[in-house]
């Protein structure tokens, strides 16, 4: 706690300013006082809430144990480390799956969801047929598993599989690591849920060619700096969630005397690769992802502390986890997306929201730094004044600013970061996130981007939860 | 007459702003009742009072907008006059910032922007032990005018503060002066060298007003909320202001405000004040104990000062006999709940019992929509009578209505009212109630009586309403207006023809004794 000089912080000494909530009238009759006042604009809290806030409020931890998380998530760095298959890193056995948001079982998964694991079965060999795939996933003999619950992050359906080849990050500040598939471009891709041979082809190379590739120049060029280039596509105009061009061309830039100066390789499969990261503007997505998994991770854990930690979908619900509530999950059916379609597709074939990705809008990217990607904006159905008014009313549900991670149009101003759920259910105002649209349907791909917020239940659950482990006054 | 209830989903506005809404929509032509409010329980009742269809789903985050006309077109101009005053109020909000600047949604958020300062909070009472706890861990004193914060919620609030060497005036605070600025309900008195710690929100009023006219100015007053005095909550507030008043450069001398106060925190803090080294006069209410004028001239004596004669104008008027006025009972209709207070504990001497909806120990209880019998002063503040409607010193209307109805009743002898001026009280407050004076002065003659009118006019010259001209519309309208509270009482007593009371400041003055929470 500090100490001050003069009681009371001041308050007698320091010429007067006011905060004012409520009646107007009162800030009104200051500023005739020549008082400088500002007004909050002040909406009562969300429904059921009033009880958890007003223990978590009084929490006297509280204020330090967010501080604590979020010096630990502004000090996060995060390093890509290797390359390997998931069974090597994250002992995937054969019939495990991994899948994007909260626990999920066959029974409640969503079209996109049921495709990706299709193609996964089939891609693993585990069926030959979609049919006899689909009859193995309701059986007893397949296990499926958060990728949060292995500390990893999958985007959209997110589905690893043993012999996928992953990204391996490590934070070296707090110890932490954690894992991303490697992406596989946009369109008729396993993520959103097709799984047609074309799929499963690009699948194989993957495992065959880009991953072993990929492997030994990250091994050549030792551990890649990752949390780098965050600040710097903030200032090339990307936000990290819907648009990662910069990086993934930095990240190319970075590799690339070190891919094709592997001389034992077919020269034709090293230009595959080169032709596969650079065309694929999206292929720095799946390291952001685990970057932003790393700084969340630092903050698992703090006792008292209201940071959301996680916010993920798996296609059926949204899901969001607390600093202060470990492990445990808080779900309510997931929304569907608003935005923009591709081709003919139409907004009843989005399928409601779903993967990892939101792990980017957690740590302060994505939607959170819209205004640092006007050009996002037209993808995802908005306008550059709502990009302006998104990031700057995140700073409302936020602790801090991200000291590195910047917003030029913003005058630099730090990214909004470290979701605090009492602010969320005290203000009313729901992260927003930029996303992508899966086809309702097994098998569609991707059907368009837009936005989308979690329901507003997850958070007045968790807050009852944090609320509950409030240790009782004496 | 027809009835129309519509809800309107995502929109919000403060309690105050919809109650002057409501107001406005009123004055439609036809149009009869006007309930314009966030669907909370409180208002859904107070709709359905009146006999309003309200359908269950309204929540506490919807707008319910519930007019009564005479026919269709009165309805569809008091949705005409709603839609112009709601186009008007956001015309105002969009005023402030671009377009894609965000407001502070929290406390927290506004303290982050500019850091340091006070916290003025008048959110709804279920929530606003929220902000409260929001201002305080971000560091910030809280001046906290809601009302109906359950009691735990303000020890909790107040440990908490404490722990953060933060100060939380409140809940239900109406008045506090900090560096000059005054906050909530506060008079605009000149900067000088007494401090007051006031559980007392018109009492410091009262108190602050005084030392102005005798030359005195306030270095701040930090107000506490009327409970911080209890056993309860022990004078925690209280507690801490000292402290700071004692280290304050500025502050010579601390006056302590308060309604009836727990006598072991009396004592407590008179000894915290022999520690400090601060020198202290009570001005606390309670039976034999001196009024806050006597206290105030005290006070005056302590530091070397003068009092002065208060300030009253009487207009010279024939007194007609007592006989033929008729009316033998004091009706005393206040908005200041501790000058009702120190109304009834020295009408009480000369009259016996008050009845009240704020009795003293032992008197009888009414509620204030009771037909006025007998000895009665009423607290038109008190929460009984400001469910859905702000306070009387924002909006008189139910206070006017009664002081018209007074001129009808041959039994009432004299009426006693209060009128404080300062900042966020009503703009023209004197103006209004110097009408339903006459109204009622005009009425008493018109049934061949007579209906003397005594004002407790508390304000200064600085404040935005002006003393001398409230005074000057009172007293053209045949008001005896008083400066002090308690001058105004015995004038009234000698309306009635009853001796005053005496003046219990030639009694020894810092003497507490027990049973001092007269209620």
């Amino acid at each position: 706690m500090s100490t001050t000089e003069q009681p009371l912080r001041g308050l007698l000494t320091r010429d007067p300013s006011v905060v004012a909530a409520g009646a107007g009238i009162f800030g009104d009759a200051l500023r005739q006082q020549a008082v400088p006042v500002t007004d909050v604009e002040w909406r009562p809290p969300m429904d059921g809430t009033s009880e958890a806030l007003a223990r978590v409020l009084a929490d006297p931890r509280l204020t330090e144990a967010n501080a604590e998380a979020l010096r630990r998530i502004t000090a996060a760095e995060a390093e890509l480390v290797r390359i390997a298959p998931a069974s090597e890193v994250l002992g995937l056995q054969r019939g495990e799956f991994l899948h994007s948001g909260p626990p999920l079982t066959w029974e409640r998964a969503s079209g996109p969801m049921r495709g990706a694991l299709l193609g996964a079965m089939l891609f693993e060999g585990l069926a030959s047929t979609a049919e006899e795939a689909e009859q193995k996933l309701a059986g007893p003999d397949i296990s499926l598993a958060p990728c949060h619950s292995r500390g990893a992050v999958g985007p959209m359906a997110g589905v690893i599989s043993p012999s996928m080849w992953v990204f391996e990050l490590r934070d070296p500040v707090h110890g932490n690591v954690s894992h991303c598939s490697l992406n596989e471009g946009l369109g008729k891709v396993l993520r959103y849920g097709a799984y047609s041979e074309e799929v499963i082809t690009r699948l194989e190379w993957m495992r065959d060619v880009l991953g072993p590739v990929l492997a030994g120049a990250v091994e050549r060029h030792g551990p890649v700096d990752i949390r780098a280039y965050l600040p710097q596509m903030l200032q090339m105009g990307d936000e990290g969630h819907n648009r990662n061009r910069s990086a993934t061309l930095m990240f190319l830039r970075d590799l690339l005397p070190h891919i094709v100066a592997q001389g034992d390789r077919d020269p034709a499969d090293i230009a595959e690769v080169c032709r596969f990261v650079g065309a694929n503007d999206h292929f720095a997505l799946n390291l952001v992802m685990p970057a932003c998994k790393l700084a969340m991770a630092a903050a698992k854990d703090i006792p008292g502390s209201s940071v959301v930690v996680t916010m993920a979908r798996n296609g059926t619900d949204f899901g969001i986890q607390l600093a202060g509530t470990g492990d445990e999950w808080f779900t309510a059916p997931a929304n569907t997306p608003e935005g923009l379609f591709l081709g003919s597709y139409g907004p009843e074939d989005a399928n409601p929201d779903i993967g990892d990705s939101a792990i980017t809008e957690t740590a302060g990217m994505g939607g959170f730094v819209m205004a640092a990607a006007p050009a996002i904006v037209r993808l995802v159905g908005g306008n550059v004044d709502f990009a302006l008014t998104t990031t700057r009313t995140m700073y409302e549900i936020t602790l801090g600013e991200h000291p590195s991670l910047q917003v030029p149009i913003l005058e630099f101003r730090g990214a909004p970061i470290a979701i605090d759920a009492t602010a969320v259910a005290r203000t009313g105002v729901l992260p927003q996130i930029n996303t992508g649209m899966a086809g309702r349907v097994a098998g569609t791909g991707q059907v368009g981007a837009g936005l989308v917020t979690p329901p507003a239940e997850v958070f007045v659950d968790a807050l009852r939860s944090l609320a509950d482990r409030v240790p009782t006054r004496d | 007459m027809t009835d129309s209830v519509e809800i309107r989903r995502g929109v919000y506005h403060d309690s105050v702003t919809l109650m002057q809404v409501s107001q406005q929509v009123r004055t439609a032509p036809g149009v009869h009742e006007a309930l314009i409010g966030m669907g909370t329980e409180l208002n859904l009742g107070l709709m359905r009072e009146v006999g309003f269809q309200v359908p269950d789903e309204a929540g506490p985050n919807d707008l319910v907008i519930a007019l009564r006309g005479e026919d269709e077109a009165a309805l569809a101009a008091g949705q005409d006059k709603l839609v112009a005053v709601l186009a008007e109020l956001h015309e105002r909000s969009r005023a402030t910032g671009s377009t894609t600047e965000v407001a502070p949604r929290t406390i927290g958020s506004a303290a982050r922007r500019a850091p340091g300062g006070i916290a003025l909070i008048s959110t709804p009472g279920q929530y606003a032990v929220l902000d409260a706890l929001d201002a305080v861990n971000a560091g910030l004193s809280v001046m906290l005018f809601s009302d109906n914060v359950p009691l735990a919620d303000e020890v909790a609030l107040k440990d908490a503060a404490a722990a953060k060497d933060v100060l939380v005036m409140g809940p239900d605070c109406g008045t506090a002066v900090v560096g000059g600025a005054a906050l909530g309900f506060a008079n605009v008195v000149r900067p000088g060298r007494i401090g007051l710690v006031a559980a007392s929100g018109t009492g410091a009023q009262q108190v602050m007003a005084l030392l102005d006219l005798a030359g005195e100015g306030i270095s701040h007053c930090l107000g506490l909320g009327g409970r911080d005095l209890s056993s309860d909550v022990g004078g925690r507030s209280a507690r801490q202001a000292l402290r700071a008043l004692a280290a304050d450069e500025s502050t010579a001398h601390v006056v302590i405000v308060s309604k009836p106060a727990a006598e072991e925190v009396v004592t407590e803090l008179e000894q915290l004040a022999a520690e400090l080294g601060v020198p202290v006069s009570w001005a606390t209410l309670g039976r034999g104990l001196p009024d806050l004028t006597a206290a105030v001239e005290q006070t005056l004596t302590a530091v070397g000062a003068q009092a002065p004669t208060w300030p009253s104008w009487v207009p010279v008027e024939p007194r007609p006999s007592s006989a033929a006025a008729g009316g033998r009972s004091l009706r005393g209709l206040y908005c200041g709940g501790t000058l009702a207070d120190e109304a009834m504990i020295l009408a009480e001497e000369a009259l016996g019992p008050i009845s009240s909806n704020i009795p003293l120990r032992g008197a009888p209880q009414v509620s204030g929509h009771d037909t006025l019998t007998g000895h009665v002063v009423i607290d038109f503040g008190d929460d009984e009578l400001t469910q859905g409607r702000a306070h009387p010193m924002i909006d008189p209307s139910l206070r006017l209505e009664r002081i018209r109805q007074q001129g009808e009743d041959p039994t009432c002898g004299v009426l006693l009212l209060d009128l404080v001026l300062g900042h966020g009280a009503h703009q023209d407050p004197a103006g209004e109630l110097a009408e339903a004076v006459s109204a009622a002065r005009t009425a008493a003659t018109g049934r061949g009586g007579h209906l003397p009118v005594v004002v407790a006019l508390v304000g200064t010259e600085a404040d935005p309403q002006g003393l001398q001209e409230c005074a000057r519309m009172l007293s053209t309208a045949g008001a005896h207006v008083f400066t002090s509270n308690a001058q105004a009482v015995r004038a009234a007593l000698s309306h009635l023809g009853t001796p005053a009371p005496a003046d219990p400041s030639t009694t020894t003055p810092t003497q507490h004794e027990t049973g001092r929470t007269d209620r």
